[in-house]
């Protein structure tokens, strides 16, 4: 609350561990000592410490949820805190870590940039550490934090802490998470004590390493605009028609954020599934006029010639090679209480565009905890598998780990309407 | 070419498309209005996501007959100068019809405006209501989905609500269902702030600061209107205020405040050491759990 710059960049992360691995006490750390925390909130905290008994302030219970998940003591549902520095905003997705909480995991990996991993010092690694590290692999995540947490536990002890580190390089290796273009960090710390998480505290004069927030604030998430291609769904078009406005009678402009890519004035475009061609005449964001815009930018968009667009289509630049496809092969995270029915049809929900689907083939399903591919004929809440699908209706699909925005999709039950399903594209049949 | 967008643009972009999933995908959507700040940002969103266009959604305002005329005035001239549509569905009416039966005469009328507002979703069949709800403004709200599945009572249910990944949004309804759709979901107040000063948004007057008759009660600065006179034995004084949040009058209070200007109230914003609601926002101090219970019983 103590930031007034106006040009702070988003940086979104999410935090993977059980309560016990002290979570909410580290997201309660950065929230108080980045002085997010006010005094109402402050107080209430204090009061509900003395009242559990306890001598000194309990920081998880700022990140204390819902009436229902404190009668049940678990959390139960994602969790979005913010903060702010003076460089960048912060939007935190807090996720419970427990097994059957894989779909959200999930969910708070897919918008995440950084996923910070949490480690009990004194237990080492766990079979939740492989699941939450095989999960920001396969939701691509390219920055990791192993946050090696209760260090005032095991008396700040380098050994034990580099020992933990060392299991958790080869386990990396193992899952092909060390690749190059992801970044992956180690830090001691001890949330409870405030140690390297924003002050680096004073017993672990042995770390030379970043505390936890510098790694926030100098992460380089630049978006290297060169290399990925033009993708801009159409959302909604724009005919005012009914204007009293006679100069906008006729004019039509396309809507929608672009997912990947730069967009320039005059850049020769190709709609898909039409395949028709023009040029880009106009960019605007409300009233101001644009040369150019970028990934993540909402635009509203211009063409020289008058061609039939709808939401639904794609905006690609003209030599693109991408087009239109009725099957693909995904990994998906199943989300439903309900398990899959592999002969029923489903939605599929891709950029604006929807389908429907049928499953031609179910490949595996993969032990998240083992990393083992398992034959399976139907999958239950948080399975994650490999599927083939049919579409009914053409889709613009790219594969996950080229463009994230026109490679995800989910699956919506035709009855029921609930979101069912995630999915990642993985080869294009 | 690298580039990164600041965090308003990015926030912004985010809420607008929103809005135009919202109108790609319902049918008849409504976006509330208030007067209130949160909901101009709204405004403005909508402007830089359908203009030259119109709105493809009417605005409405759940008026609970307890207004400060600064506010109401505001919002007939913010809806004459966008052009749009304004439906205002009345806690009165609803209390003329018996479908809203206060305790006590003078009881505050905030949360029966969810029984005018499922009335006016089923009069107006109307599929979606945006809102300018924000996840930092209370913890229940930590865990709302940007697109909340509300049931034919209006019910959230914290464990019945769809898992919402990527930037894809499910609004898919059947008839009687509704989504509350909330595009400023990541914004803080600050954020806001930072909207309103970039944007040179005009608001109610209220908001900046003014001198007004108020009694001290409880902790709390309690303005003295025709629905809040003063108890027995509590002294009016005359004082610079100004208000964090507007709503109705008889749970709305303002805070102490010299801040005439936007830049001022960002100053003071920066430096503030109590939650919005925690200061100003009378009925959610009752319980821990009280906006939960609210929003499970149909409140936006």
């Amino acid at each position: 609350m103590n930031d007034t710059n106006k040009n702070n960049t988003v940086l979104r992360f999410m935090t993977c561990g059980s309560v016990d691995d002290g979570k909410s006490t580290l997201i309660g750390r950065l929230l108080f000592d980045t002085k997010t925390i006010l005094t109402d909130t402050l107080s209430h905290i204090e009061k509900t410490s003395k009242k559990r008994g306890m001598s000194a302030l309990d920081l998880s219970l700022i990140t204390d949820g819902l009436q229902a998940e404190r009668e049940q003591g678990i959390t139960i549902d994602v969790a979005y805190r913010y903060f702010s520095t003076g460089t960048r905003k912060y939007i935190i997705a807090d996720a419970p870590g427990h097994e059957q909480y894989t779909r959200n995991m999930v969910t708070a990996a897919s918008t995440a940039q950084l996923a910070i991993i949490l480690i009990d010092g004194r237990k080492g690694m766990l079979t939740q550490t492989k699941r939450h590290s095989y999960i920001a692999k396969l939701l691509g995540i390219k920055h990791i934090v192993v946050a090696v947490n209760k260090m005032d536990l095991i008396d700040y002890d380098e050994k034990k802490y580099q020992e933990i580190c060392d299991t958790y390089r080869s386990f990396a290796s193992a899952i092909e998470l060390n690749q190059p273009e992801v970044s992956i960090n180690f830090i001691p710390m001890s949330a409870l004590n405030g140690d390297m998480i924003v002050e680096r505290g004073n017993s672990m004069e042995w770390y030379k390493g970043p505390a936890l927030l510098d790694i926030l604030e100098t992460l380089d998430t630049l978006e290297n605009l060169n290399q990925s291609s033009l993708r801009l769904p159409i959302q909604y078009v724009c005919r005012p028609r009914e204007s009293e406005n006679k100069e906008l009678h006729d004019f039509r402009a396309f809507m929608g954020r672009i997912e990947s890519g730069l967009l320039r004035i005059n850049d020769k475009i190709r709609v898909l599934p039409s395949n028709h061609e023009s040029s880009i005449s106009e960019i605007r964001i409300g009233d101001k006029l644009l040369d150019e815009a970028t990934f993540e930018q909402s635009v509203t968009v211009s063409l020289h010639d008058e061609i039939d667009i709808s939401r639904g289509d794609m905006i690609i630049h003209k030599n693109d090679e991408l087009s239109a496809i009725k099957s693909f092969t995904a990994t998906i995270c199943w989300l439903s209480e309900t398990d899959l029915t592999p002969n029923r049809t489903y939605l599929i929900m891709h950029t604006s565009r929807t389908s429907k689907a049928k499953i031609a083939n179910i490949h595996n399903k993969i032990n998240i905890n083992t990393i083992e591919k398992e034959e399976t004929s139907s999958l239950k809440t948080n399975d994650i598998a490999n599927i083939s699908f049919k579409l009914a209706q053409p889709l613009i699909v790219d594969k996950y780990t080229n463009h994230k925005g026109t490679g995800a999709f989910i699956i919506v039950d035709e009855t029921t309407f609930h979101t069912v399903g995630a999915g990642m594209i993985n080869s294009i049949d | 070419m690298n580039k990164k967008i600041s965090h308003l643009d990015w926030l912004e972009s985010e809420a607008i498309h929103i809005m135009r999933e919202v109108a790609g995908q319902c049918s008849n959507p409504v976006l509330l209005f208030s007067g209130g700040k949160d909901s101009l940002c709204l405004l403005r969103i909508a402007e830089k996501a359908f203009r030259p266009g119109r709105f493809p959604f009417p605005l409405m305002h759940i008026d609970t007959g307890h207004n400060y005329p600064e506010v109401i005035n505001f919002r007939d001239h913010k809806t004459k100068e966008l052009g749009e549509r304004l439906i205002v569905a009345s806690v009165e009416e609803s209390m003329a019809k018996g479908t809203v039966v206060l305790k006590s005469k003078d009881e505050p009328r905030n949360k029966y405006q969810s029984i005018t507002l499922l009335e006016a979703i089923e009069e107006h069949e109307f599929d979606c209501c945006i809102g300018g709800a924000r996840r930092d403004e209370e913890k229940a709200r930590a865990k709302e989905r940007i697109m909340s599945f509300r049931d034919e009572f209006g019910q959230w249910d914290p464990k019945n609500q769809r898992p919402e990944l990527w930037n894809l949004y499910n609004a898919k309804v059947h008839k009687g269902e509704n989504i509350r759709a909330f595009p400023i979901s990541n914004w803080t107040e600050m954020d806001v702030w930072q909207y309103i000063e970039r944007e040179k948004l005009e608001l109610p007057s209220i908001y900046f600061a003014h001198n007004r008759d108020i009694v001290k009660r409880s902790g709390a600065i309690v303005p003295i209107t025709e629905v809040t006179p003063p108890m027995p034995g509590e002294k009016i004084e005359n004082l610079t205020v100004r208000f964090r949040t507007v709503g109705d009058i008889t749970c709305t209070a303002p805070v102490l405040s010299e801040a005439d200007t936007i830049e001022k109230i960002i100053m003071e914003t920066a430096s503030t050491v109590i939650t919005e609601r925690g200061e100003t926002r009378l009925d959610d101090q009752v319980s821990d759990a009280s906006m939960e219970q609210r929003k499970k019983e149909g409140y936006f």
